[in-house]
């Protein structure tokens, strides 16, 4: 009997903090968002002129043309169902086959030279498969390549990467990190197709 | 490591210490029926409302068994609910992208995944769940079970500091009282600093928009939506971890951030770490509670910047591409970089969260290890809410036992006997997870379904096994992701490993504060230090001993030995 009282008891008290903790507790961080950080709790989306929505902000795209700067390699080429990494070992050959061909693929691209070192996020995929951000070098490297295909000036792209650099903040969390969406949204404000 | 780095460091541990003392009071009186706290002009009403409705009688205290029948009970009602929720989530409201049920196999193990605090996920969260199961069915037991762990520690604690009686408290009063006054206001804050930070918090469909370079996407272009911060908050709270979406906190709507990466890591140790406080003041010795939290400390920082170097070593196989550092961004984000990935990894297998804001199975193999090894000393370095103190208490009684015999003292704690009993039910404990963790991961090796799903070759594979069966065990949740752990027989074993690891060790542990809680107090002039740094340094060295010496071999033959092959140039 107390332990059928006990059962009645779990299932009532299960109720009602579901009440609570799954919809009242939710609906108020839902509202409390609206008030005071629309923009963020909307998902921190890119709307153009046409209304038309690009994307979000922190989310990365995927870039394959020369005229504009690419992200990191994804898993899953930056399809937003499917978030995660490649999951394979450092001592995996598939692994290193992989390393290898985007290391061929990116020196080609970006007409760099066998001497010299390029970053390893250029190479290594990243953790969600949707990382909207490279490294300062990797986008420096890419640069000469967006001006030629741009028929820019690589001093003004070169600033243009400045620009849409993150530094640290207070110079402690995190790193230096460059949003490829933000930097190639300015990029087709800046020279726009012709 | 560069000096900001190390500022960062500083910072975090700084902020835990400086929070123990408000927080570990907070809770003090949150255990307490009668406490009062700062919340209680919002909650009171609501605690009240809640002992009518459930008809609890607040002033009637149970013993060891009642206890522990209570909190298996809303549990268990709480999984059966989970489970439906899942498998009819297509009739469901709130499934904006009309997604179908769960397959039965993957929602009984989601189901005791979520509801033992393991958050283990064998799916992929923006394809197979709704909003509204991710609220009900999942968020529902990140309170729940963070609740239970920190209701289970007070009952252990109840049953240290009191005498001669027989009750070590209600349990459906601390699990309101926990719910109300400690969980539900601080994750309220949580999700309010996630969201400045760009954590999404909405009802909306699933986003189509129009990509720049159209040419290079293939099919649609979708962003999943949902309410992501009021979960996040909780699922690092009340070291839950699971994830809103597949990749978990690596995930840019997730933790978009640095500033963010920082918070999620603070919220994972906030309770954990404050539970030491709590401790110290029920027990009226504070340099008791300090000294648990500096051994805490200390293992924590030899831990995380192990994996620091470890990792920053860089992967010998990138030598012949050209690749700066040989750095291994492999499962990495490039806002967080090394130092904040490795970092986040030692926090999260530390405490029983299990969010990853990287991929811990592409580490390289020795600082891949430290995850795994982290979680098999049983996660008590601040550990989970509630599990955490409950299992560093179990080896404070070990240690004083084992030390105390050494110098020919009759063991004792804080005035209590550890007699025969207690060291029995102790091993007990800990010796269910050993036989866990190295049994069921020796079965997944030697049948064909547990190898069929490995995602990498050699030791690796190995450690891919090992380190699920640790997760689960443990109840952290976290994973080697490269086993795809979905078939009948995984789901099976996994949910089994989970339940078992949880609760076959809160009986154990009721059972020693049921045998403690009746004894009187004994003084003694030959009691054994509580504190300073003989007890900091032999309960360290007992926590290192037991953890190397139960898992030294089978590390050999994973990581260590993967990493001595990869020295000599072996890929597999």
């Amino acid at each position: 009997m107390k332990l059928f009282h006990s059962l009645v008891l779990s299932v009532k008290l299960t109720l009602l903090l579901l009440l609570i903790l799954s919809g009242i507790y939710p609906f108020t961080v839902y509202i409390l968002g609206k008030l005071l950080f629309p923009y963020q709790s909307g998902g921190s989306l890119i709307i153009d002129s046409k209304g038309h929505v690009r994307g979000s902000l922190l989310i990365g795209q995927n870039f394959d043309s020369p005229r504009y700067f690419h992200s990191r390699p994804s898993v899953s080429t930056y399809d937003g169902l499917n978030s995660g990494g490649s999951n394979l070992a450092p001592s995996s050959s598939d692994f290193i086959e992989r390393i290898k061909k985007r290391a061929t693929h990116y020196r080609k691209e970006n007409g760099i030279a066998s001497l010299n070192l390029i970053p390893a996020d250029a190479v290594c995929a990243s953790a969600s498969g949707l990382d909207p951000h490279i490294s300062l070098k990797n986008a420096l490297l890419q640069a000469p390549r967006v001006a030629k295909a741009r028929k820019a000036d690589l001093k003004a792209i070169e600033n243009l990467i400045l620009k849409n650099t993150q530094n640290p903040l207070a110079n402690i969390f995190g790193e230096k990190s460059v949003n490829v969406l933000k930097l190639n949204l300015e990029l087709d404000k800046e020279y726009p197709l012709p | 490591m560069r000096a900001s780095d190390w500022i960062e460091l500083a910072l975090f541990i700084s902020i835990l210490a400086v929070l123990n003392k408000p927080l570990g009071i907070h809770i003090y009186r949150v255990l307490d029926t009668e406490g009062k706290t700062i919340f209680d002009a919002i909650f009171k009403p609501l605690e009240n409302l809640t002992y009518k409705i459930c008809s609890i009688d607040k002033s009637k205290e149970q013993n060891w068994i009642e206890y522990a029948i209570g909190l298996l009970l809303f549990n268990f009602v709480g999984m059966l609910l989970t489970y439906f929720v899942l498998r009819m989530q297509h009739v469901l409201p709130l499934n904006p992208e009309h997604i179908g049920p769960m397959a039965p196999h993957i929602a009984f193990n989601t189901a005791i995944s979520f509801g033992t605090n393991t958050n283990w996920q064998s799916y992929i969260p923006e394809k197979e769940v709704s909003y509204f199961s991710q609220m009900v069915g999942l968020a529902f037991h990140n309170f729940t079970s963070a609740a239970t762990g920190i209701a289970l520690a007070a009952a252990f604690v109840r049953g240290i500091v009191r005498t001669e009686v027989k009750t070590i408290g209600n349990c459906w009063v601390d699990l309101t009282r926990i719910t109300y006054y400690l969980l539900l206001p601080l994750s309220l804050v949580g999700a309010l600093l996630l969201m400045s930070q760009g954590v999404p918090q909405n009802f909306h469909a699933y986003i189509r928009y129009l990509p720049l370079d159209s040419k290079a996407h293939e099919g649609a272009c979708i962003i999943p939506q949902g309410p992501i911060a009021s979960q996040e908050a909780i699922k690092l709270l009340g070291t839950n971890g699971g994830g809103f979406f597949n990749a978990n906190s690596a995930h840019p709507y997730e933790n978009p951030t640095p500033l963010s990466n920082f918070m999620e890591m603070l919220l994972i140790f906030l309770i954990p770490s404050a539970l030491t406080y709590y401790f110290g003041l029920s027990c009226k010795k504070l340099r008791h509670g300090w000294s648990i939290w500096l051994t805490m400390v200390l293992l924590f920082l030899v831990l995380s910047l192990s994996c620091y170097w470890l990792e920053h070593a860089g992967n010998p196989f990138f030598k012949p591409y050209g690749i700066e550092q040989l750095t291994n961004m492999e499962g990495k984000e490039t806002r967080f970089g090394i130092f904040e990935s490795t970092l986040f990894a030692a926090v999260t297998t530390a405490a029983s969260c299990g969010a990853v804001n990287s991929m811990h199975d592409s580490f390289l193999p020795l600082s891949g290890m430290i995850p795994l090894f982290n979680m098999s000393l049983g996660e008590i370095i601040f550990g989970g809410v509630g599990s955490g103190l409950y299992g560093m208490l179990l080896f404070v009684i070990l240690s004083v036992f084992l030390f105390g015999l050494m110098i020919g003292r009759t063991p004792g704690y804080l005035g209590k006997r550890i007699g025969a009993y207690e060291i029995k039910m102790a091993v007990l404990a800990l010796m269910i997870q050993y036989i866990l963790i190295l049994g069921m991961s020796s079965m997944a090796i030697y049948s064909s379904w547990g190898r069929a799903a490995l995602g990498n070759n050699g030791p690796h594979g190995l450690t891919e096994i090992l380190y699920a069966f640790t997760s689960t065990s443990q109840n952290n949740g976290s994973a080697f992701g490269g086993l795809s752990a979905t078939s009948i027989p995984y789901a099976i074993c996994l949910a089994l490993a989970m339940y078992f690891g949880r609760f076959f060790v809160i009986i154990p542990v009721l059972a020693i504060a049921g045998s403690l809680v009746c004894q009187k107090r004994y003084i003694s002039q030959m009691v054994f230090p509580t504190s300073g740094a003989l007890f900091v340094f032999i309960l360290g060295a007992t926590i290192f001993l037991l953890g190397a010496l139960s898992f030294f071999p089978v590390l050999t033959l994973g990581p260590i030995l993967e990493h001595l092959m990869m020295a000599r140039g072996k890929m597999f």
